[in-house]
């Protein structure tokens, strides 16, 4: 039974610890680099790769069919794939669709495309015109309840040149043809709008009334997850005169859904 | 002595252990890579093999954009001033974005209040200028920039234009903006911008109505992800 003194016993703790922390550094840095990028083949006589990710950029390496690459990342259109040498490099969307899995499957790129408008549950956009001839701003979202029936929620902001107004509404969007490219729909709907006269006018003072509307329009299928959509609707305003305001209400815009 | 000897003895199979641990590691991580050629060379012959599908799903997709910018917006009437602000983007193909930003400003005095000494047209908190706007742009000229001899960016200039809403003086305004704007990609995730943008609203505080063009000028950073 051996006694060490005080400074040995530290200095066999020291190396202790040293030893356990390079150790764990070696470990780490052996998994360092383990990131696990999915491969695909080469089934085409050979890929293209682009030096940036857009169709104008020179090709600088090509690979031949029957070779894998790496699939890094995407972005828009474009592949960043790294091929078995270390070469990295962009490939389009219509090349990788044709490379093979490993398993043998022909590579399905997953992309939102028409088929999935008809199967969209929600949806935001933004669509601007004019509300009475004043100029409008809505930012709207929309949840799809069924394939043809959804309801909305939407934010306005009209900005006319006495008065500016908020609106926000609540309607029920029916589109009999929702699995058409160029889908026609229903609208009906409640909401309260907020007017509040300019600050160069003396005397004015903010009004809230309830309206109701109904209106029409259409959606158009665009790219990806993009439609454009333009639509009609006309308000009833009830305010506490005798006579109810009516407005008349023209917007177009461009909306995505997922 | 003895006790050194045995401290000695006893880091040494300790080492030992650890190489052998590191080495074992290494080992496996080659042996699952040859396994895997294996498995595809011999695919024709034995069709009974596990298979390995790839999830595309999970390639990550960066066509977001955040980004923070500072410039120089000049308000017309009301003088140049810092404007800050920021933006959120998507780019739909590699030629059209989506963006919308949101900024404000403290403008200065116009001349009129300098001048004529009278009562400020405006108060202070009426003077701070907020807008907020989404605009669609293309990348019209994509390209590459070289810095010396061994580096290359990817670069856009693009053209933009939009519409939003003004806040000045207590009162909202319909803007339309159009502009251009050059893009440098420091890497695939961080991009650098110049924005040259023209603000184009109705104001009418100095009597009569006219359309103020309020022209901006902006450089930012942008992360995608």
């Amino acid at each position: 039974m051996v006694v060490f003194p005080v400074r040995q016993r530290m200095g066999c703790e020291v190396m202790r610890v040293g030893l356990f922390v390079i150790l764990l550094l070696m470990v780490t840095w052996v998994n360092a680099d383990e990131d696990v990028y999915p491969e695909v083949k080469v089934a085409d006589p050979y890929i293209e790769l682009h030096t940036g990710p857009g169709a104008g950029y020179p090709i600088f390496n090509v690979v031949d069919r029957g070779d894998f690459v790496e699939v890094i990342k995407r972005k828009t259109d474009w592949f960043k794939v790294r091929t078995a040498k270390g070469k990295t490099g962009w490939v389009s969307r219509t090349q990788m669709e044709k490379t093979l899995t490993p398993s043998g499957e022909v590579t399905e790129v997953a992309d939102a495309g028409f088929g999935d408008f008809s199967k969209r549950r929600w949806e935001m956009g933004l669509v601007g015109g004019t509300f009475n001839s004043a100029p409008v701003l809505t930012v709207y979202g929309a949840y799809a309840m069924s394939a043809n029936l959804s309801a909305e929620i939407s934010v306005s902001q009209v900005t006319g040149d006495f008065s500016s107004s908020d609106l926000v509404n609540f309607n029920l969007l029916s589109q009999p043809f929702s699995k058409w490219r160029y889908s026609p729909f229903f609208t009906l709907g409640v909401g309260q709008i907020t007017t509040s006269p300019s600050v160069t006018l003396i005397q004015a003072q903010d009004s809230q009334d309830l309206i109701a509307h109904m209106g029409t329009g259409i959606k158009i299928y665009l790219t990806r997850r993009f439609i454009f959509r333009a639509e009609y609707k006309n308000y009833v305003g009830f305010t506490s005169d005798d006579d109810n305001k009516e407005f008349e209400e023209w917007k177009a815009g461009f909306a995505f859904f997922f | 002595m003895e006790g050194r000897l045995r401290i000695l003895f006893l880091t040494i199979i300790l080492q030992g252990m650890c190489m052998l641990l590191i080495s074992g590691m290494a080992w496996s991580a080659d042996a699952v890579v040859s396994r895997d050629d294996n498995a595809a060379q011999q695919q024709v012959i034995q069709p009974q093999i596990e298979r390995r599908t790839i999830d595309i799903d999970t390639i990550d997709t960066e066509d977001f954009e955040v980004a923070i910018f500072a410039g120089l917006l000049s308000v017309e009437d009301f003088g140049t001033n810092m404007v800050v602000g920021a933006r959120v983007a998507y780019h739909v193909t590699e030629d059209v974005f989506f963006e919308a930003a949101y900024a404000k400003t403290d403008t200065s005095e116009t001349s009129y209040e300098r001048l004529s000494g009278g009562a400020p047209l405006l108060t202070d908190s009426e003077r701070e200028l907020t807008y907020y706007n989404a605009s669609i742009g293309y990348n019209l000229l994509l390209g590459e920039a070289f810095m010396g001899k061994g580096w290359a960016f990817n670069t856009a200039l693009y053209v933009i234009g939009g519409v939003g809403i003004t806040s000045f003086a207590d009162d909202d305004r319909f803007t339309v903006n159009f502009g251009a704007g050059y893009r440098f990609l420091a890497t695939d995730w961080l991009a650098i911008h110049l924005d040259v943008r023209d603000h184009i609203f109705d104001i009418d505080l100095l009597g009569n109505e006219k359309t103020a063009h309020n022209l901006e000028l902006t450089g930012g950073f942008s992360v995608f992800f």
